[in-house]
């Protein structure tokens, strides 16, 4: 007979485990890869390519020889951060800048504070803030889209629409006015035929993959959902009381990293709060933030930063919102 | 305003500035200050700043406190600093203070997989107290060790470590500055703090099996089976048996060895004796011959393979 | 809608392979181990000694104190000793052995099956019965009977809630009996509503057990005061707190008992077991034990009398199977692992549950990722990881504050970590020292 197993209940266990959760948000990414192949081309699978192997190479040789721990790569979260940091830069960025941001991602977002679950940034962003500041020129390269274009030969490049906007009110120019003259239209923003980073194109492509999370319930509806509320809101005041000045919500909703970072990057469950309320908390700050910093802060784009001084904020979240204790406290 | 003025109004700036918040700094410090007796700075300057509690008390600092303030020195000891020390802090007071006999803890079981087969697993988290709650352990001794570490664990002077062989922990004597951590860590109580003992010797029981003797002795080959052979025949009363289990009392024990040989499973250790003459049954302790120079000092593993009983004396 | 708690659970498979087996009786074995700690409280003393011979329903050990309860042979033959034997804790406990020689039984005791619904005893009359009987909850926590229907001076309850939600995957003795035993409960229920001056009671099912449902509703109309409540399907549906707040949407105050809502709970088996003490004079010898798992070959539920080992009643399940891994005595997920199969079967011993190598196998243990899903679980509102780490650490102080002796040890949040965390392991660590640092205290 076999010797009997002896172990604390409870006995059974659910199917679920972190990498069926780190390979399930991988596979909702697959929309958002296949578009940005479609309208970049080869670089697109280049860039994500590089950094793929960069961060599982980075972590797994940190893991290894300076940790000494066990080797953590099965778990699909060194694969996700280089899917997610690739989506965040333009499809012609150097190589070796994309080791550099996999390299901050990976060694100072994640592994500095003792690897998985530990870190209070998300890795990924903290990568692509760096790379963005260091390297401010090749980050807002933006390639103009050239459908399936797989010579190789680089396409030309253009600002996004949200430079363009910027640009245009720093210049006096009405809302209106911008918008008639920008080369894409607001179904073009959906569909994907706008320039920008790798992942932030299609919000069609993005929120198919947030449909397919939420039903596998790995992201709670919670975060994305109060993040294009306050933002509608916010835009939506704000074009309200100027519609010359300000740009209106959807097209706030559709440009730049919103439609990626609330589905993709401010859901990870690391560096989100751990109650519904707390959620909410987190993405309107994260919709004010934004739309703050694209008005009137010096970056067109500003959900990065967003995201991650929300993130600063999770720890102060998590420890004044606590769950409703059954049963109310009995009176000694 | 021409560079050179511009560095001078600087430097003037800062220093003003500088020398301002040192005053005020100063002024405060002075007006806040706490006001208390020199002597515990004095004794805790002493100190060895481990902070361990081994002496009872929530760090060096408490212990100083105590020390300066109360009349009789002898209910107070450092493990850490040991008898030496307590004698410098007694100088530094202008007081006396007697000399205690140095602890060491010992692992009060043999256990190991070539003693104690195991005849289930245990899936859980590396931690005693958890595996204790669920059940006796992997081997039918309820009462031995689990291997798990909790012990190794909670040393802070990097003294017990689990031997990957034997599964039981190893207690480097000089290191131990018997603290008293890894005895409260132990579940079932098989560490314990004894007398270092004159040369290291000691003997113990290194069993704490309450079974009685036939469950025990299938349980474990070198198990205590309670048969009360090393009471009868100790010459000093030194050792008990209660629930199966003998038990040497280290202060009344003087280390004549009679016991050791006696017990028929080896549950008895002698520690850092010489091996015994062939044929003869001269007690040890005695002046012992140029050989036994190597008296081990430094590393006294708990179950060596040279203080295990000679038996080429029976026949 | 069904009534059910508002916040948290999970809904593991519920694997009722045994709910269409009827009960069957197991023969007598040829020795009993019977422990004498098979309650919470104090454990009985023995008043038997070796080579006295006993009967069926003979006191063999008597209750010390109020929180103890009585324990009677479930056989007849000879006591051969008292002895330490290892039992379900992992842990020799002194037990009285008995050798079995016939099945003589107290001429007190009325073994007519024919239903008694003379219900003219006193409330004193009832609760004397019941302590004398030794009937301890059977729903697995053990808890003295007489105890909990003692109603403390101040107190009042208005109902009674009797537990058949077996909530927990595999087990089916609860079902089986309200199937089998249908007016024995009511009528235990009856008495149980008189000891306590009660006059409503509700009887909680799962809706997984809908031919007990149908059962039990028709006949509770012959009977006064007694309301079947069908609940979702949702563990832990079954626990004390999650129940009462399911049927009659009151909170048992944190640190409080179900007594502070006006309430009393008692499992079905328990409740049959009243009846069977009252109006039979038959203390509790017996109990419905199922045995089953997913690589047994013949899922049965079985009368089981207490002291019997486990290894017969696996054997009349058809043998232990070869790729066993682990067996455990009680639900998958509150049971407890047993460290050899020639163990006895206690009061509290509800089922014995056999998994197979691959499903014994703990899940694979990553870093805690902070995804809140035990929090999303718990059903008593607390933060299981913030529980685990801060008993990580020791700190008993913060764990108390956290509120972690509110914890019913459910193991949802174990059950649904992603990562594999050992979460219950820990705050059953915090709990346990927690609970003695309590207790010194009050000292």
């Amino acid at each position: 007979m076999n010797k009997l197993n002896v172990s604390l209940s409870p006995h059974v266990k659910d199917k679920d485990s972190v990498p069926k959760i780190m390979y399930g948000v991988i596979i909702a990414l697959i929309p958002a890869l296949l578009v940005s192949v479609y309208f970049f081309g080869l670089d697109a699978l280049r860039v994500q390519a590089i950094a793929i192997i960069s961060c599982i190479l980075f972590e797994w040789l940190i893991q290894k020889f300076l940790i000494k721990g066990q080797n953590t790569i099965p778990d699909g979260s060194a694969v996700l951060t280089g899917m997610l940091l690739a989506f965040n830069v333009p499809a012609n960025l150097p190589w070796w800048i994309m080791v550099i941001g996999a390299l901050v991602a990976i060694g100072v977002g994640k592994m500095s504070f003792g690897g998985l679950g530990k870190n209070p940034f998300n890795p990924a962003l903290v990568g692509r803030v760096f790379i963005l500041i260091s390297f401010p020129v090749q980050m807002t390269n933006w390639p103009k889209i050239s459908v399936l274009n797989f010579t190789g030969i680089d396409a030309e490049t253009g600002a996004t629409p949200l430079a363009i906007m910027k640009e245009g009110l720093a210049n006096g120019e009405k809302v209106s006015d911008i918008m008639s003259s920008m080369p894409t239209s607001l179904v073009d923003m959906m569909t994907g035929q706008m320039g920008g980073s790798l992942g932030e194109i299609s919000a069609i492509a993005l929120i198919v993959g947030g449909i397919y999370m939420l039903w596998k319930k790995i992201i709670p509806v919670h975060i994305p959902l109060s993040i294009f509320a306050s933002i509608a809101l916010f835009a939506g005041v704000m074009n309200l009381i100027d519609p010359t000045a300000y740009a209106g919500p959807a097209f706030h909703l559709l440009t730049g990293g919103v439609m990626l970072g609330a589905i993709f990057m401010a859901t990870d469950m690391v560096t989100s709060p751990m109650s519904k309320k707390g959620m909410w908390i987190y993405g309107v700050g994260i919709g004010v933030i934004t739309v703050l910093i694209r008005v009137w802060g010096a970056y067109p784009e500003g959900i990065s930063f967003a995201i991650l001084i929300m993130n600063g904020f999770v720890p102060l979240i998590n420890n004044s919102i606590k769950p409703k204790l059954f049963g109310k406290v009995k009176e000694k | 305003m021409d560079d050179l003025t511009i560095v001078l109004l600087t430097l003037a700036t800062l220093s003003g500035l500088g020398i301002i918040l040192a005053l005020i700094l100063y002024f405060v410090a002075q007006k806040f200050k706490v006001v208390e007796d020199p002597r515990i700075d004095e004794v805790d300057e002493l100190l060895p700043g481990a902070n361990c509690g081994g002496c009872g008390y929530p760090g060096c600092r408490a212990f100083a406190e105590a020390c300066v303030t109360t009349d009789n020195l002898d209910a107070f000891y450092c493990p850490v600093g040991g008898n030496e020390l307590m004698k410098n802090v007694a100088d530094a007071l202008g007081a006396e203070v007697s000399e205690k006999e140095p602890q060491v803890a010992v692992v009060k079981c043999q256990g190991s997989p070539e003693h104690r087969k195991d005849i289930r697993e245990y899936d859980g988290p590396q931690n005693c107290a958890i595996a204790h709650s669920l059940f006796g352990g992997t081997t039918d001794c309820a009462n031995g060790c689990l291997g798990l570490g909790d012990c190794v664990e909670v040393c802070t002077f990097d003294a017990i470590h689990m031997n990957p062989d034997t599964k039981l922990p190893d207690v480097i004597e000089d290191a131990c500055t018997a603290c008293g951590a890894c005895i409260d860590a132990c579940p079932r109580d098989i560490i314990e703090l004894r007398n270092v003992g004159k040369k290291s010797r000691r003997i113990y029981v290194s069993c704490v099996n309450t079974d009685k003797g036939a469950p025990a002795k299938k349980a474990c080959d070198v198990a205590c089976i309670g048969c009360g052979k090393c009471v009868k025949i100790c010459p000093f009363d030194a050792i008990t048996l209660e629930n199966n289990l003998a038990y040497i009392d280290y202060e009344k024990c003087k280390l004549c060895r009679k016991c050791v040989p006696e017990c028929p499973t080896n549950a008895i250790v002698e520690l850092n004796f010489p091996p015994r003459k062939p044929k003869a049954e001269k007690p040890a302790g005695e002046k012992t011959p140029k050989t036994e120079a190597k008296a081990k000092k430094t590393v006294a593993a708990e179950k060596t393979e040279e203080t295990k009983p000679n038996t080429n004396q029976d026949k | 809608m069904l009534k059910t708690f508002p916040k948290g659970g999970v809904h593991p498979a519920e694997n009722k392979m045994a709910a269409t087996a009827e009960i069957q009786s197991l023969p007598l074995p040829k020795q009993v181990v019977i422990p004498l700690a098979q309650h919470i409280g104090a454990p009985a003393q023995a008043v038997v000694k070796r080579g006295d011979v006993v009967k069926t329903g003979t006191l063999i050990a008597k209750a010390s104190g109020f929180v103890s309860a009585n324990i009677h042979s479930s056989v007849s033959g000879k006591v051969k000793k008292i002895d330490n034997v290892l039992d379900s804790s992992g842990y020799k406990k002194p037990s009285i052995i008995i050798d079995v020689d016939g099945d003589e039984w107290e001429e007190n005791i009325d073994c007519d099956p024919a239903l008694i619904n003379d219900l003219s005893k006193t409330p004193e009359e009832i609760k004397q019965k019941i302590m004398e009987a030794g009937i301890v909850g059977l729903g697995g926590a053990t808890f003295p009977t007489h105890v909990k229907l003692s109603i403390p001076e101040g107190k009042s309850i208005d109902h009674i809630i009797i537990n058949a939600v077996e909530c927990e995957p595999y087990l089916t003795a609860d079902h089986r009996v309200m199937l089998e035993k249908a007016h024995e409960i009511m009528l235990g229920t009856s008495l149980i509503m008189k000891a306590t001056g009660v006059d409503k009671a509700i009887i909680g099912i799962e809706n997984n057990k809908p031919d007990a449902i149908e059962l039990l509703s028709k006949i509770a109309k012959e009977y006064k005061g007694i309301q079947i409540d069908t609940l979702k399907v949702q563990y832990p549906q079954g626990g004390e707190k999650q129940l009462i707040k399911a049927v009659l949407d009151r909170e048992v105050p944190s640190g409080g008992l179900p007594l502070d809502v006006g309430c009393v709970v008692q499992n079905v088996g328990t409740a049959i077991a009243v009846y069977e003490a009252v109006q039979k004079n038959k203390p509790l010898i017996e109990r419905v034990v199922t045995v089953t798992g997913k690589s047994v070959n013949k899922p049965i539920n079985l009368m089981v009398r207490i002291g019997t080992s486990a290894n017969e009643l696996i054997e009349a399940a058809g043998g232990l199977p070869d790729d066993t891994g682990k067996v455990v005595n009680g639900g998958p997920m509150m049971g407890k692992a047993i460290s050899d199969t020639n163990v006895p079967v206690t009061k509290g011993t509800s089922g014995i549950l056999i998994f197979n190598t691959q499903e014994s196998k703990r899940a694979k243990i990553y870093n805690c990722i902070r995804c809140a899903r035990c929090t999303f679980v718990c059903s008593q509102g607390l933060e299981p990881f913030n529980l685990k780490n801060i008993a990580e650490i020791n700190d008993w102080e913060k764990l108390e504050k956290e509120h972690v002796m509110d914890c019913i040890e459910c193991g949802s949040c174990s059950y649904t970590c992603p990562a594999g965390v050992p979460i219950l392991d820990y705050i059953r660590l915090g709990k346990s020292t927690v609970s003695q640092i309590i207790r010194s205290r009050k000292k």
